[in-house]
């Protein structure tokens, strides 16, 4: 009986933390996203999970919406990393980490900055961006490419 | 049992309640290029970006301005609209849609279309058509004129209207969700047993 508990709160849990948090709206060229070590073809209307990395080939570009309207989308040979996200559709209050290892990005934020202005951070490998309500990209060049 | 899944679940949604704590350090690698740049939106308003590399912090809210470094030296530029469109073509071409926001009014008591609604409808629907896997939400709204839960089911059967409509352009089904607010949410505010037109409406939000 204890285990059955245990069970059904283990999967209560992985629900929980799985639920996906946008869709893939646009891709051109070669796309993938990595989920929990695979690496899946992304293809338009694909959900994307927290914990997902998007990845573009040298050809590839891709968009996605997630669940509070916020828009991003990563250019040619780009590699983004959805660390966390939530977002509460009532209170709409929430948060959302990116981190650009590389390549281009471009962010349109959502409803969860305009609640709450600190609710938004990109990375990338030398800072982190903190999101006023608004549009901006950024590009990170590796050192030797 | 029920008693012990209850108290384990209510364990559960205060750990998950409990803000995990956020960790401020960058570590800086001198030998990459980086650049953000701070863009004017659709409407034409800038926001703010503050970027934050290792001690220093940079506050961008102007249009086209950057932050930029570069074989380890950090500097604040202003770019031209022609100068991110060369180095961020790509990625800004492959920006989704906007969410958007439609109304549709409806005459007295029915679920019908106002006739001025019947011709944006057409506008509404090649707009909607436009998008690759639009995620819609259609929520059906009423006056105060009449009981509660008449005006439930009665916003619930516009807002099934209206999803009939998206149907027809061929949106799957499994794309649409649909809600009745009844009079519980009123565009314009009014006593009770008002006839007012702007809230026999129905909201259909696309992203």
């Amino acid at each position: 009986m204890r285990w059955t508990l245990l069970v059904c709160l283990f999967c209560f849990a992985a629900g929980a933390v799985a639920g996906d948090v946008g869709r893939i709206k646009a891709a051109t060229g070669s796309v993938f996203l990595e989920r929990q070590g695979e690496r899946l073809p992304a293809t338009v209307g694909m959900p994307v999970l927290e914990s997902d990395s998007l990845i573009t080939g040298a050809d590839g570009s891709a968009g996605v919406t997630f669940s509070d309207n916020s828009l991003l989308s990563v250019g040619p040979s780009s590699v983004l990393a959805i660390e966390r996200y939530a977002f509460d559709s009532t209170t709409h209050s929430g948060h959302f980490d990116a981190s650009l290892k590389k390549g281009t990005l471009a962010v349109v934020s959502g409803k969860m900055v305009k609640q709450s202005p600190d609710a938004m951070r990109v990375r990338t490998p030398s800072a982190i961006m903190g999101v006023r309500g608004t549009e901006f990209v950024v590009k990170v060049i590796e050192p030797g490419s | 049992m029920f008693a012990l899944v209850f108290v384990a679940l209510v364990i559960l949604g205060a750990i998950y309640a409990q803000p995990a704590p956020r960790e401020e350090t960058v570590v800086v690698q001198p030998a990459l290029e980086e650049t953000v740049v701070v863009l004017p939106s659709a409407d034409g308003h800038t926001g703010t970006v503050v970027v934050q590399r290792g001690g220093e912090r940079y506050v961008l809210n102007k249009p086209f301005a950057a932050s930029r470094i570069s074989g380890g030296r950090s500097e604040i530029t202003q770019l031209s609209d022609a100068e991110v469109r060369r180095s961020f073509g790509a990625v800004l071409e492959a920006l989704p849609a906007i969410p958007a926001t439609f109304l549709l009014y409806f005459v007295t008591a029915t679920d019908e279309l106002t006739d001025a609604s019947k011709e944006e409808l057409r506008q509404i629907l090649a707009e909607l058509k436009q998008r690759p896997v639009p995620d819609i939400m259609v929520v059906g709204h009423t006056d105060t004129v009449g009981e509660l839960e008449t005006n439930d089911l009665l916003s619930a059967q516009r807002a099934e209207r209206v999803k009939g409509f998206l149907i027809d352009i061929g949106i799957p089904a499994a794309q649409i969700q649909t809600a009745g607010r009844g009079e519980r949410e009123l565009l314009v505010p009014t006593a009770d047993n008002i006839d007012e037109p702007r809230n026999r409406r129905v909201e259909i939000n696309v992203r």
